[in-house]
């Protein structure tokens, strides 16, 4: 692992396989009667947040205290950011503060990058999204959430099968998510979830395509490992999972496409088209959602739908993570104190 | 003791031909011989063996920043930076604080320059009032002014409106002025951060597409023959821009352009590294472009090199890509990037580098005294450079204020050794005096 997480594009197939795993342990503290970790205990997890993400946010400030970690959160509204200080000026005032890891939210494309290359700063430094570049946790925790369900079962087979309803998502550790078909739906041109995913997705060996208005795709996706379709019904019957992004409504505006009704007839996912979906694919969303617009409340809130599973993940993901760039060498989990001793429930 | 106003430059390679001697007096070149035939006589005396002699170069395109960032440029930085890059005369674009669109403010620059000592100055004027596109400035009162001036633009914004650009360029037709376009189609390039395409989708920037340039190109070449005006295009940076301007060529319409020395060099591959000293406007465009660019300025479409040197402070460019200011420094290392894009290519010879560096952009803006044959009786505006020299590029010996430059640490090819203004000497070994 580098010492910066700025880019999903950095991570090779055995980073992110390490993450993932990472994750997975991680993932069964929160089972334990106290989910906390004595890990990063002494050091520092700056928020550092230029735009208003409270879920981003809290997902970090959750991972870091299950570590152990302190926290500061710093949000640009209302501190001295908003008196036009610069970012320099700010990294070097964390930086003199201690800050082990800075976990950054910017409205600027390559801010990050910026901060983790200038020499602002000694500590690691984690994109939390940048502008309409990427968002890497992001895509590992829809990764981590994918290979739950489509590598979770025996032998590495989807955990949906036939006849079983809703089943729990199973446990995909050390696999990878090769030859899976990944559809992501919606807003491509300005979202760092899909630009993120596109490379993660590739790297774990999936297959991904991108539905959109032509208005939504960037110019020059035609370089990215992924294919690209204008139609949406084409491609559900060869989908394993539907990632479903955000659609600003405010997007008509500029031209991108007419009306809310046009977009959400011609790339919305409702029950009918969930229903083209095979049995065993799941829809993914990164949240919030805008109900009514890209998804139907019907497939939001149907059991195929991972969102509220995604947030649960997100904060073993973050932990990971911060673990990772962190503490790094040590066993993320150790064994707790007192052995568990299983109260007898039923007896 | 020499007299100063007397230099002997001997066994210098005129256009990189046959070595000759040339005397310095009275402000013009008094006397030419074969290499080693002229004697001192009291005179400096330059030993030029090996370096190439050029008339001094001409910038159509240059940020001096006086009058209101003073902190980035003021007349005298840029122009002791133009002498250590071998011009003798710059043109001051009009986008200061306040701009220049009024005879007030062209001849404050024009008088800054006068002092300065180091370079002509040749203010150029707003076509409109501050830059907004919306009514045109005095450009008469500006022309009849002190600053005589020639060239008209809103550099830094397009004159987008096309009833203001036609009447602009019917309106300089009475008194021989130009308008000088930046093209850029202001609603394609709203939130444009860097060229449009496969990079700019992968770092999630948002794009300046080609078309945004070429279109305005497009519709601008076809009003200036519409009604008969000159027409010039600043920084042409796309192969389609190229095509365009081609084509109006061939049609004898008198449309001139020019290209910059980043153009010919860098590509946006470079804006990877979301290092903003590689944020300009037009952006760094791709290989292709670079290529289409060269081959222009090579067989004449394009007529010439412009710097748009455009200084920032440090703070600037010490930032994320998005707050950070647009445009690079260029005058120092402009001669050095077009030896090694366009000399060492074999794409132009030194005389082809006089001609797009110095004689072009002089009758572009129709200089008095500059561009120039190197010839006996003609004003001494000189350039020596020395060919062989390689060395890495370093910001913090540069003439001008600032430091934005793209070459820092690239070794580039060639040095200007000596600038001569009207036969005084503004560079002496490479260091302005």
């Amino acid at each position: 692992m580098q010492r910066h997480l700025t880019s999903a594009a950095d991570l090779s197939r055995d980073d992110a396989l390490m993450i993932l795993d990472t994750a997975e342990e991680l993932a069964r503290v929160a089972d334990r009667p106290i989910k906390k970790l004595p890990t990063l205990r002494g050091r520092t997890v700056v928020n550092l947040f230029f735009e208003d993400s409270t879920r981003t946010r809290i997902s970090f400030e959750a991972a870091a205290k299950r570590l152990s970690a302190d926290v500061i959160n710093f949000s640009a509204k209302g501190s001295s950011v908003s008196k036009g200080e610069s970012l320099k000026d700010t990294a070097l005032t964390l930086e003199a503060m201690g800050a082990d890891a800075v976990v950054i939210r910017h409205h600027d494309s390559g801010a990050p990058h910026r901060l983790a290359t200038s020499g602002w700063i000694g500590g690691s430094v984690v994109n939390a999204g940048d502008g309409t570049h990427e968002h890497p946790t992001q895509a590992l925790l829809d990764a981590f959430t994918l290979r739950r369900h489509l590598a979770g079962g025996p032998g590495g087979s989807p955990v949906r099968q036939a006849g079983v309803t809703d089943p729990l998502p199973g446990d995909g550790t050390g696999r990878d998510l090769a030859g899976r078909r990944i559809t992501i739906v919606g807003d491509v041109l300005h979202s760092r979830v899909a630009r993120s995913n596109v490379h993660l997705l590739t790297t774990l060996g999936a297959e991904v395509t991108l539905v959109a208005p032509p208005t939504l795709v960037p110019v020059g996706v035609e370089r990215w490992p992924c294919e690209v379709s204008y139609a949406l019904d084409p491609v559900l019957p060869e989908s394993d999972a539907v990632m479903m992004l955000r659609v600003q409504r405010e997007r008509m505006n500029a031209a991108f496409f007419p009306t809310e009704r046009e977009y959400a007839r011609r790339y919305g996912l409702g029950g009918d088209r969930m229903a083209r979906m095979p049995g065993h694919a799941v829809v993914l969303h990164p949240g919030p959602m805008n109900r009514g617009m890209e998804i139907t409340a019907e497939v939001a809130d149907s059991g195929r739908c991972t969102a509220v599973e995604q947030v649960a993940n997100g904060v073993s993901i973050r932990m990971a993570v911060l673990y990772l760039l962190l503490g790094g060498a040590g066993p993320a989990v150790t064994a707790p104190a007192a052995p568990t001793t299983r109260t007898e429930e039923n007896a | 003791m020499s007299d100063p106003q007397k230099t002997l430059i001997r066994g210098a390679s005129p256009l990189g031909g046959e070595p000759r001697d040339l005397l310095l007096d009275g402000g013009v070149i008094a006397q030419t011989g074969a290499g080693g035939t002229l004697g001192a006589a009291g005179a400096t005396v330059v030993e030029a063996d090996g370096l190439i002699l050029l008339p001094g170069l001409v910038d159509l395109h240059t940020h001096l920043r006086e009058p209101g960032r003073e902190d980035s440029e003021t007349v005298l930085t840029g122009t002791r930076a133009a002498a250590a890059g071998g011009y003798t005369a710059v043109h001051a674009m009009a986008n200061t604080f306040p701009v220049a669109d009024t005879a007030g403010v062209v001849e404050q620059v024009w008088r800054l320059g006068r002092e300065s000592g180091y370079c002509d100055v040749q203010p150029v004027g707003a076509v409109t009032v501050g830059l907004e596109g919306k009514q045109l400035a005095e450009l008469g009162a500006m022309h009849d002014s002190a600053a005589g001036v020639r060239i008209f633009s809103d550099d830094g914004k397009c004159v987008d409106d096309a009833v203001i650009m036609r009447r602009a360029l019917e309106y300089v037709k009475a008194f021989g002025g130009v308008v000088a376009q930046h093209a850029q189609e202001p609603r394609l390039t709203e939130g444009a951060q860097m060229n449009e395409g496969v990079v700019s989708a992968e770092l999630g920037l948002g794009g300046w597409p080609a078309v945004a340039e070429e279109s305005v190109i497009a519709r601008d070449v076809l009003l200036a023959a519409h009604v008969g005006s000159r027409l010039h295009i600043c920084h042409v940076s796309t192969a389609g821009s190229v095509e365009i301007i081609r084509w109006a060529k061939s049609k004898g319409w008198d449309v001139t352009a020019e290209v910059t020395p980043h153009h010919l060099l860098l590509t946006d591959e470079l804006v990877r590294s979301y290092d903003p000293v590689y944020k300009v406007n037009p952006p760094l465009r791709t290989e292709e472009d670079v290529l289409a660019l060269r081959a222009a300025l090579a067989d004449g479409t394009l007529d010439c090199v412009a710097t748009d040197h455009a200084p920032h402070p440090h703070e600037d460019k010490d930032c994320e890509w998005g707050a950070a200011a647009m445009g690079m420094v260029g005058l120092e290392t402009a001669l050095s990037v077009v030896q090694h894009t366009m000399v060492e290519t074999g794409l132009l010879d030194w005389a082809g580098v006089a001609d797009r560096m110095s004689s072009r952009p002089a009758a572009i803006g129709r200089l008095r005294g500059q561009g120039r044959p190197l010839a006996q009786g003609e004003p001494a505006n000189l350039v020596l450079a020395d060919p062989a020299y390689r060395g890495v590029v370093d910001p913090a010996g540069f003439a001008s204020r600032s430091r934005n430059t793209p070459y820092a640490g690239r070794e580039l090819p060639g040095r200007v050794t000596h600038t001569f203004l009207r036969g005084r000497a503004t560079v002496v070994d490479g260091a302005v005096v």
